[in-house]
């Protein structure tokens, strides 16, 4: 029988994360996936959590994530380690944005500790002295999606949910979806289909926001907390052809991931020699050190990214049962979780624990 | 005949003639270069690059290939088994 | 800016010193870059103890015209801008080409069994190349094993460094081996170099249709069990030198855009002129499929002279390459490693020795990439050079998509290298 309570196009950390949500309200769950679980953006990213909070909707969104991500903290497919989040600056509006996000996140009941420059040299040695100040949220964490994606799909199939792995959905129609391989499967469909989503759904704007990410050797204890330069939530909330950032991580095993770079109208998936390096020279700004460091890795993903940043949530109401998750550009391993409670939320029709008015898919088709 | 080259191995003092690699150099003082992630001990596979099994660090500056580094005079190498 | 030259040669091995001299002697301005310290390649890498070959000594004093750059190892491509960019111990440089000729050779299939990570176990070319650099092994007990006719050069050179060679392990058939020998009148400087060889081992046993099927050892080899025949036989010895054959190396073709064939261990395609796919890039050697030396300075020499402008000099040398490649078909058909030593792995055994990553974990997956993204085998500084290429022979997975820069690890200095000028 191909009847189910919900069929989720798309197995990257959204799709997972709702599809377990699902099943674990008691929901028949159907999952397509034409490629490796979790190997999307999913795979590319970093896995940082973390509360951007310069954008109301997408502050709440985290936050709510970050409290759910509790539950993953001791899961060993999470990789999930407690590395706290470090924002450094080193010029006067630098210090001045540490303020006021310490103030906001203050306010929102976040622990934010202000760091003066030997507060810092102590926090993480391998900061260049030109840094200035620094930000200490010591709750955020860092985690590895494509696993926590493939442990979430281990969990609807262990709930009796169906996955059908290789193949894809070629089109939707008035009683569920069609897939590659001629099958029919009936009922209501979430697209979670990230950067893909508009060959869907070609009523929602999504455009493909390229990162380059690098990935070193084993460091062991070179590098304490993420760290992360205040000029990053600019990059991201921007709107730039091309910008780049440090963003640096400390992963469990001791390796660095070094990004960030954010570029719009780039579909290839190779690494352009020249954004990288000026990615690059800007992280040894702040972290001179670096340099000497060995590399393993480049790579390139794709951030699925809305007109105004913000993900796409709920029932499209122009079509029948049809519902979407999608468009998380540089925060949907952060918020994946909060996404996938309210999507359940939304379509059980309880009272969703946040507003969903923000994330409307509605407000681009208007 | 070939000079004679004199290294430190984790603090053991090593002689090995001109040309040999450091590799060379590590294997008179220890059989274990690395530990793996989960702390078992490694040694040399390949001995042309391409394995990385035989990391040590050299003068201060980890994750050098030792087969692939000639030993130099003085030279101070770590091993991490 | 790029440093430019009309032929740039990747590798100095028996190939790479054949184009460059070839290269050069039709009158380009060539340069060869090398990650080893010294030119020679795998076969006439630079013996301390013993010195080179007459043969090595004769083509590297042909390479005097060639601007040498060695311990350089290249770590980037820019195929747009026909730019490499490479580094060594203490620098990143960028080199740029008019003509460039791929020669990165081949490395040693090694397939796992219970105790191969231990200490002391190494591969059969790899604890070659190890003692030719200064390795010491004088009154080691040494077990060679695995496949092929490089065990037995293997052997020989440990002997000559004073090892006690107390057995070769060959996995193919002694009736296969056989049927080849008395093939090899076809090839008479083979048949003088087998002949060679056999005198350097004699009284060295040779068990056939044998495998290793366990080392052990506390940290340390100690011992190792050989399965002949169903007949357990136990080796004390210090060194166990296993390999099973080679695989070719294709990682900077591959950066460059280059056509594999389609062979388990895929090689360069590369037309009669050893051009590759991609306009203005030749390749030659092991890197175009496993030929041994003597194809590979043919092909050298042929690629050299194609770069170089001369055609006809490239198709004078057609027939001796043909020829030389129907031995290496010969050999490669003779000693394709057989079921028995696809079985060895247990689940506990790692597989790939960078994550440790075992067998049990892996077996149960369809394809490398969802391997790699839930167990990150093949994520570690080898890039999968040691796991893909076992589970390319034991599993039939493939690992050769298109590779990320860095191609070895390399400093993120020289990823940061301003190469402005070069990539507007
Ligand atoms: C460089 C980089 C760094 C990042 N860093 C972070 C970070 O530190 N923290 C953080 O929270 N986020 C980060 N992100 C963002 C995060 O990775 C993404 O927002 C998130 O992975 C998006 O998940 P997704 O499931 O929507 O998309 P994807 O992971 O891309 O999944 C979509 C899936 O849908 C499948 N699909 C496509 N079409 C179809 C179809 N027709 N039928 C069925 N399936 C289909 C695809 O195969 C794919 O598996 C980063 C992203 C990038 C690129
Ligand atoms: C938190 C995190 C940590 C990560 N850590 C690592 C890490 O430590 N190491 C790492 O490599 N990636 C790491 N990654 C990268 C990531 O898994 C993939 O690289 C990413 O999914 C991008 O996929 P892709 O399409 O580029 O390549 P892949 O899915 O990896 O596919 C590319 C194919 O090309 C092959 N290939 C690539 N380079 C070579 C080469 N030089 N020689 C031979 N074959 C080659 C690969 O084996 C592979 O089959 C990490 C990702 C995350 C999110
Ligand atoms: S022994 Fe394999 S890289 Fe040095």
């Amino acid at each position: 029988m191909s009847s189910f309570d919900l069929i989720v196009a798309g197995a990257g950390i959204i799709g997972a994360a709702c599809a377990q949500s699902a099943a674990e309200a008691g929901l028949r769950v159907a999952v397509v996936e034409p490629g490796a679980i979790g190997g999307g953006a999913t795979a590319a990213g970093m896995g940082h959590l973390v509360a951007l909070d310069d954008v109301p909707a997408e502050f709440a969104l985290a936050r709510h994530s970050l409290r759910l991500w509790q539950a993953w903290a001791h899961q060993p497919e999470a990789e999930f380690q407690r590395c706290g989040t470090l924002w450094v600056a080193d010029d006067e509006a630098g210090l001045e944005l540490l303020r006021s996000k310490a103030a906001r996140l203050s306010a929102a009941g976040m622990i934010a500790e202000l760091l003066d420059t030997a507060a810092l040299r102590d926090a993480e040695p391998a900061l260049s002295h030109d840094v200035a100040g620094g930000l200490r949220v010591p709750t955020e964490a860092v985690v590895y999606p494509p696993r926590i994606a493939h442990a979430m799909l281990t969990r609807v199939t262990a709930l009796g949910g169906a996955l059908h792995h290789g193949r894809r959905v070629v089109s939707l129609d008035a009683d569920g979806a069609c897939l590659d391989d001629g099958t029919h499967l009936s009922g209501p469909v979430l697209v979670a289909c990230g950067c893909d989503t508009p060959a869907l759904l070609p009523e929602l704007l999504m455009r493909p926001r390229r990162g380059h990410l690098v990935i070193t050797d084993r460091y062991p204890g070179w590098l304490r907390h993420q760290v992360v330069e205040t000029g990053y939530a600019a990059s991201a909330h921007g709107d730039a052809a091309e910008a780049v950032a440090c963003n640096v991580q400390p992963r469990p095993g001791g390796q660095l991931l070094v990004g960030s770079s954010r570029e719009f109208g780039r579909a290839e998936s190779a690494i352009s020699p020249a954004l990288l390096a000026r990615m690059l020279r800007r992280c040894f700004r702040f972290m001179p050190g670096l340099a000497r460091l060995k590399a393993l890795r480049a790579w390139t993903g794709f951030r699925p990214t809305t007109p105004d940043g913000l993900p796409y949530i709920g029932a499209l109401p122009s079509r029948h049962d049809v519902w979407v998750a999608a468009g998380h550009e540089g925060l949907g391993v952060t918020t994946a979780l909060g996404t996938a409670q309210l999507f359940v939320d939304l379509f059980l029709g309880r009272a969703p624990r946040l507003d969903p008015a923000p994330y409307a898919p509605l407000r681009s088709v208007a | 005949m070939s000079a004679i080259l004199h290294l430190r191995i984790d603090g053991i003092a090593v002689e090995v003639p001109e040309g040999a690699s450091v590799a060379a150099a590590v294997a008179r003082a220890t059989r274990s270069f690395r530990q793996s992630r989960h702390g078992m001990p490694r040694a040399p596979l390949c001995g042309m690059g391409v394995c990385f099994e035989c990391r040590v660090a050299i003068d201060g500056e980890p994750h050098v290939l030792a087969c692939m580094t000639a030993a130099r005079e003085g030279m101070q190498v770590r091993t991490h088994g | 800016m790029a440093e430019g030259c009309e032929v740039l040669v990747i590798g100095a091995g028996p190939a790479g010193l054949a184009a460059a001299a070839t290269a050069a002697a039709n009158g380009a301005r060539v340069a060869l870059l090398d990650a080893q310290p010294r030119a020679g390649g795998q076969v006439w890498r630079h013996d301390i103890a013993h010195g080179a070959s007459r043969r090595a000594r004769r083509a590297l004093r042909r390479i005097a015209p060639v601007k040498r750059h060695f311990g350089m190892r290249v770590v980037a491509a820019d195929p747009g801008a026909r730019t490499l960019l490479a580094e060594d111990s203490l620098h990143a440089r960028e080199f740029g080409w008019d003509r460039l000729v791929l020669a990165a050779g081949a490395r040693e299939l090694f397939l796992p069994f219970p105790g191969w990570t231990l200490p002391g176990v190494t591969g059969a070319g790899g604890l070659q190349a190890l003692v030719k650099q200064g390795w010491p092994v004088a009154g080691r007990r040494v077990v060679v094993a695995g496949s092929g006719p490089l065990l037995l050069a293997a052997a020989a050179s440990l002997r000559a460094h004073g090892a006690r060679v107390l057995a070769i392990v060959e996995q193919a058939a002694r009736d296969d081996v056989h049927a080849f020998a008395r093939k090899l009148w076809h090839w008479p400087d083979k048949l003088a170099q087998a002949a060679r060889l056999r005198m350097a081992l004699a009284g060295v046993p040779i068990r056939y249709g044998a495998v290793v099927r366990r080392a052990s050892g506390d940290s340390h080899l100690q011992t190792i069990d050989i399965d002949c025949d169903g007949r357990v036989e136990t080796f004390e010895c210090e060194y166990l030198a296993i390999g099973f054959g080679l695989v070719p190396d294709t990682g900077l073709a591959r950066m460059l855009g280059c056509g594999l064939n389609d062979a388990t261990h895929p090689a360069i395609r590369v037309d009669a002129l050893q051009r590759t796919t991609v306009d203005g890039i030749h390749a030659a050697g092991e890197c175009c499929g496993i030929g041994g030396m003597q194809t590979a300075s043919i092909e050298g020499a042929i690629a050299g002279h194609a770069a170089a402008g001369n055609e006809a000099g490239a198709r004078a040398l057609l027939p001796s390459r043909d020829r030389a490649r129907r031995f290496a078909d010969a050999l490669a058909h003779t000693f394709a490693p057989g079921p028995c030593v696809r079985m060895l792995a247990d689940d506990t055994t790692i597989v790939c020795r960078c994550e440790d990553v075992t067998w049990g974990e892996l077996r149960s997956f369809d394809d490398a990439r969802a391997a790699k993204l839930a167990t990150r085998c093949g994520m570690g500084p080898c890039q999968g050079r040691i796991c893909g290429a076992a589970l390319a022979e034991l599993l039939g997975w493939s690992w050769h998509g298109h590779p990320r820069q860095p191609l070895f690890p390399a400093r993120l200095s020289t990823l940061a290298f301003d190469s402005l000028a070069t990539f507007p």
